[in-house]
């Protein structure tokens, strides 16, 4: 019989302890199969953050280092330049990656590291249970945000890849969502282009994962992924902000 | 022999780790130790090594934990403020023992504080410094000479217990230039890094530089094993100079560059007919307790003398352990003490303790 699918060989075999309906299992899968297709298991070093994914090394079969909150750039740079052939990626959520570790991802870019990071955004603090995100959307309610997110109290949402991508260091960066098949083929798309970009020393890559997180935004999976689409899209718009052949605001 | 060149302190530390063979830096700009990161942008590239100007200690540190990670010989240096901001990534290097060096020439404080030398660093350097249960291994150079050969073994060292070594400097030992020779020091064998995250090749098993143990029992093991690490530290590395403590009734205890201030008071002391020694820890962590123990058993009386208000005086007392008082002078803010003034409270307690 012809297999048609199987389990990438990156991933361990077994189960998460991710949220049913949670995307991270997806993104998870997406880079375990950009490894495995880009044939680089064995240079693969992953760095974890802080966040439902510290964990991430539990489920990836190449070495990993764990980082402290929002460093994991710095950790991956860290890596990269001590051991320049290795595939370095960073995982990141938007708690880790959008505040706590904004000025390491930032100079990550500035540098051109030639790292490729994956950035889950689900819009919300998933393992300290739901608190505000700088990427929690306007009116859109947290467990610090009780009567949804305010404008005038604390700003609108940061819209990462856009800033980003204004950076000249930043070779790739593009927004996908793990919200339909569709977008998770173009995910696994962006993602495999991310490792491309690392692998021919272009500079530093980003993939934003538009994610769900339907424990903290008291959902049920499906309503949660319509939320995603419904609210998330519309002001995190899906694309490619920048490219190596040359995307916008090219310096 | 080996030659001897002048060099400025900051300098001849970088020059030290290069020879040891670190080959990558990571730092952020602060006085005084900028002429560490300088020194390394220049002499890295020669070596094949890499200098990495950081956006911030916080990276900085991380980046070491990084490298560090898969193996390399890999160093920070700052000051006061900037370890401060390190102490985060210490802690995490120590949590996931990875071995690297770390250089504080330290400035007075607290807050932004000043500029100058001061050893008021010694509470964060010796009793862990950032959050956690765990102790890196500390050395408190007197000149730029010892700063040279403590470097040039600082990287076996952290390797072998696998924990960060912190060279504690001052404004003054950063700045002044002495005449040194770089000389190897005795061989160690050192652990395989069996450890090490360089990519999972020739099918071997995947690696994991870690901190986080959830369940209170593996992170208690976990602790215990760095814990039984500084133990054999504790047994192998303490580290002190003993000056004319045999007959001594006045015991002074200085590290780093108060004890060469201390050194004078001994010698004026000793012309004017007190018997003054001195007790010089080179390793304040693990701290020399048994060595001041020893000495507490004929000495009358003992003077620990520091560039803050008070804080390596606590370990000469547990040390001391009530055998005989331990008093303090201390100066603060980056004012260096006096020989005089140090002379003027020896002489005092020499009146109140030892001629009664």
């Amino acid at each position: 019989m012809k297999q048609v699918y199987s389990v990438p060989k990156s991933l361990q075999p077994r189960s998460t302890h991710y949220c049913p309906g949670c995307t991270h299992g997806i993104a998870h899968k997406l880079v375990a199969e950009a490894i495995d297709d880009l044939g680089v298991r064995d240079r693969a070093i992953g760095v974890a953050p802080v966040g439902c994914a510290v964990f991430a090394y539990d489920y990836f079969d190449c070495d990993f280092q764990q980082a402290a909150h929002g460093r994991a750039p710095a950790v991956a740079t860290g890596i990269k330049r001590s051991v320049p052939d290795s595939v370095v990626f960073a995982y990141q959520g938007d708690g880790d990656l959008a505040s706590i570790g904004a000025a390491e991802i930032v100079h990550a870019a500035m540098r051109g590291e030639r790292i490729t990071v994956i950035f889950v955004n689900n819009a919300i603090y998933g393992m300290t249970g739901g608190q505000m995100a700088p990427t929690t959307l306007v009116g859109q309610k947290a467990t610090t945000a009780p009567f949804g997110r305010q404008k005038e109290h604390c700003g609108s949402p940061l819209r990462v890849s856009e800033m980003l991508a204004t950076i000249p260091g930043a070779a790739y960066v593009a927004r996908v969502a793990l919200s339909s098949p569709g977008n998770v083929a173009k995910a696994k798309t962006a993602i495999r282009k991310g490792f491309e970009t690392q692998l021919a020393g272009g500079g530093f890559s980003l993939v934003e994962c538009l994610s769900t997180c339907p424990t903290n935004w008291g959902m049920g999976p499906y309503e949660a992924m319509r939320w995603l689409e419904e609210n998330m899209i519309p002001y995190y718009p899906l694309g490619e902000f920048r490219t190596p052949e040359g995307g916008q605001n090219d310096a | 022999m080996a030659e001897r060149k002048l060099f400025k302190g900051n300098e001849a530390v970088a020059e030290a780790a290069v020879r040891a063979g670190c080959r990558y830096f990571f730092g952020y700009p602060i006085t005084p130790q900028n002429e560490i990161p300088e020194y390394m942008a220049r002499r890295l590239p020669e070596v094949g090594g890499l200098f990495l100007q950081a956006e911030s200690e916080v990276a900085a540190i991380n980046m070491v934990y990084g490298a560090a990670g898969t193996g390399a010989r890999v160093m920070t240096s700052s000051s006061s403020p900037g370890i401060s901001l390190k102490q985060e990534g210490i802690s995490y290097i120590a949590g996931a023992e990875l071995p690297c060096l770390i250089v504080n020439m330290v400035r007075g404080g607290p807050g932004l504080g000043g500029i100058q030398p001061a050893q008021s660093d010694y509470f964060q350097a010796v009793k862990g410094g950032g959050h956690g249960d765990y102790y890196t291994i500390v050395y408190a150079p007197a000149s730029i000479q010892e700063m040279v050969d403590l470097t040039m073994q600082a990287f076996d060292v952290a390797e072998t217990y696998r924990m960060p070594v912190m060279i504690l400097g001052d404004g003054v030992l950063g700045q002044m230039m002495e005449p040194v020779e770089f000389r190897e020091p005795a061989p160690r064998e050192v652990p395989p890094k069996d450890w090490a995250t360089t990519g999972a090749k020739d099918g071997r098993a995947p690696r994991l530089i870690n901190s986080i143990y959830l369940q209170p029992e593996a992170l208690f093991k976990h602790n215990l094993k760095i814990a039984e690490r500084f133990e054999q530290a504790k047994k192998n590395e303490v580290m002190c100079e003993k000056t004319k403590t045999d007959d001594a009734d006045i015991v002074l205890v200085a590290y780093g560059t108060t004890a060469r201030v201390c050194r004078s008071v001994m010698d004026r002391a000793r012309a004017a007919g007190l018997k003054v020694g001195i007790i010089r820890p080179i390793t304040v962590s693990p701290f020399p307790y048994n060595e001041i123990a020893e000495v507490a058993r004929t000495a009358r009386a003992f003077l620990t003398v520091e560039m803050s208000l008070g804080q390596m005086v606590e370990d000469v007392k547990v040390a001391v352990s009530g055998a005989a008082p331990v008093h303090f002078y201390g100066t603060t803010g980056g004012v260096i003490p006096t020989a005089a003034d140090i002379l003027e409270r020896v002489e005092e307690i020499a009146r109140a303790e030892v001629q009664k």
